[in-house]
């Protein structure tokens, strides 16, 4: 039996008497692009801040290869290779947009204080270096006029794929990106929905939220969908279409 | 952070090397100082508020501890003053460690307060220890020994504490442009990216407070020193205020802006002491209009105004 990278089972969480998620399960095989969608509202962001550890659940199971990992903190998450967005924008805005980038890489970097007080010289030949393939991240993202630029000054669009390369430099195995079209122009949106399958034809197994449906059907190999906290349905892009259950959801129709 | 920043290292060792040779007399010499003494405490202060967006209002009270180790051990333990003054870091890193780990799990006005009340703490034990401290009238602290030659003359002082602050103003511009330091800014921006990229926010939090506190506990050792005598007044909560003002005043998470806020505000009650009784009122005054016209502190504005980043 072939075992998913990422397993969710029977997950639930209560905020007071808000039952955000309820009971939910899945499995992610490596790989491949998985979709989360839903109306507003439907717990999407929550289910990624509990498979991320920024929440922890109120029961169930989260299994990384095989391995629980409800309960860990978002930084433990990250030295298994974890990486996110976010849909509201996460940036450090006191800091320039490599910097940014830069700081997606923090585990791979010698962070000795002591050592960088004293700017030791294999400490400062790597960070040229991690400045280095910081910039080729931008670049991939399409952000390389932004090369010299402070967060602060950045526009939107910008922004959101800046999350992206931060995400990058973290050489994830499993990428959770939250609405990355959310608010951008048809150009951009088409922009991102190219960046998205070159992240994924790179190897890493991309989870998406995402409420451009033409984006998600042409992305994803595999879509949950949520409502109300629970699942609806889980299958390809054209057995989810097909379910009538989703139907009604996104319709309002009597199924 | 570009490269153009170690510029202004360059500039501050170039006056430190002149200062000394134009100074007209031994008044000015002890405010220079005075100075250089307080611009180590506010660098090291400034990267925990002002690079990692933390706060300590007790920082005087880890001055305490640094400033007291010297008095006490060689006085009434007969300690070498250095080493009294390594106990003093040692004692003061302890502290701060201990008591970090709860009190970074609180943010904003609680973080504040609980600052605040480790550094009265601290204050109320030197003014209670009377046997040890000298209680409120304070006591006197033995000459520091350096290789064989007792450093007494404001001369030496001045060498000594120059070489402390290049060397304190080089590491800070080291380390915030590190990972190290990048880490601190970008949980300063925001806390959850920087755990999900797999900063341990607390565990940075703890290490710049210790850091910090230990640069006010070895200037603490070298102020007890070079004036000879120790008061609580040196640990006590208004000192720790006019530390967080440098800070502030100069300009927060800028290495520069440490030191103008240092030099200013050492500066201002000499200058303002022509106005007898209104002083205060004269020092208050100025701070609210920097406030009020120049909300992120002197260097901040003045290098967005002329285009010059640090």
């Amino acid at each position: 039996m072939s075992m998913a990278l990422l397993e969710v089972n029977d997950l639930s969480i209560h905020f007071g008497g808000v039952k955000a998620v309820q009971n939910v399960s899945f499995s992610i095989d490596a790989g491949i692009v998985y979709a989360v969608i839903g109306p507003n509202g439907a717990g999407k962001t929550t289910l990624f801040n509990l498979i991320t550890g920024v929440y922890k659940p109120t029961t169930g199971e989260i299994r990384l290869d095989g391995e629980a990992i409800h309960g860990k903190s978002p930084n433990e998450l990250a030295t298994r290779g974890v990486a996110r967005t976010f849909q509201n924008l996460q940036i450090c805005m006191n800091m320039s947009a490599i910097e940014n980038v830069m700081v997606g890489a923090h585990l791979r970097l010698d962070r000795n204080l002591v050592k960088a007080a004293f700017r030791l010289p294999a400490l400062k030949r790597r960070d040229a270096e991690m400045r280095e393939e910081a910039a080729q991240l931008m670049a991939f993202v399409g952000l390389e006029k932004y090369h010299d630029a402070r967060a602060d000054s950045m526009p939107y669009g910008a922004l959101k794929r800046l999350e992206i390369a931060r995400a990058l430099a973290m050489k994830p195995r499993l990428i959770f990106l939250d609405e990355p079209a959310a608010g951008l122009n048809p150009k951009e949106t088409i922009e991102v929905d190219h960046l998205v399958r070159k992240i994924a034809d790179s190897g890493v197994t991309v989870v998406l939220v995402e409420h451009d449906m033409k984006m998600v059907m042409n992305l994803s190999d595999r879509i949950l969908v949520l409502d109300y906290g629970k699942k609806l349905a889980e299958g390809t892009g054209e057995e989810v279409r097909r379910n009538p259950d989703v139907i009604a959801a996104y319709l309002g129709a009597h199924a | 952070m570009k490269k153009n920043a170690y510029f202004g290292l360059y500039i501050v060792i170039g006056i430190l090397l002149v200062l000394p040779f134009v100074l007209p007399n031994s008044f000015y010499m002890d405010l220079a100082i005075r100075m250089a003494i307080n611009a180590v405490i506010v660098l090291g202060l400034n990267l925990l508020i002002g690079f990692a967006g933390q706060i300590s209002l007790g920082h005087a009270g880890f001055l305490g501890i640094g400033a007291y180790a010297s008095a006490i051990l060689p006085t009434h333990f007969g300690w070498h003053p250095l080493l009294a003054m390594g106990a003093g870091a040692t004692a003061t890193a302890i502290l701060a460690g201990l008591v970090a780990r709860p009190i970074f799990k609180l943010k904003g006005h609680y973080l504040a307060m609980a600052t605040l009340g480790l550094g009265i703490i601290i204050n109320i034990a030197i003014r209670n220890e009377a046997a040890f401290t000298g209680g409120p009238d304070g006591m006197a602290v033995p000459a520091m020994g350096l290789f064989g030659f007792e450093l007494t003359s404001d001369k030496h002082w001045y060498w000594v504490v120059a070489l402390l602050l290049s060397v304190s103003v080089w590491a800070s511009l080291n380390l915030i442009d590190s990972p190290f330091g990048r880490a601190l800014r970008a949980l300063h921006g925001s806390e959850v990216a920087s755990q999900v990229v797999g900063v341990d926010i607390v565990r940075y939090k703890v290490a710049i407070f210790v850091m910090s506190a230990v640069f006010a506990s070895l200037m603490g050792s070298v102020t007890a020193h070079y004036v000879g005598f120790v008061t609580p007044n040196l640990a006590d909560f208004f000192h720790s205020i006019e530390l967080v003002t440098m800070v502030v005043i100069g300009g927060m998470a800028s290495v520069y802006g440490s030191l103008v806020g240092a030099v200013l505000l050492t500066a201002l009650p000499q200058a303002l002491a022509t106005f007898e009784g209104w002083e205060t009122v004269a020092f208050g005054a100025i701070l609210m209009l920097c406030m009020i016209f120049m909300p992120k502190g002197l260097v901040p504005t003045l290098a967005a105004k002329f285009g010059k980043g640090e």
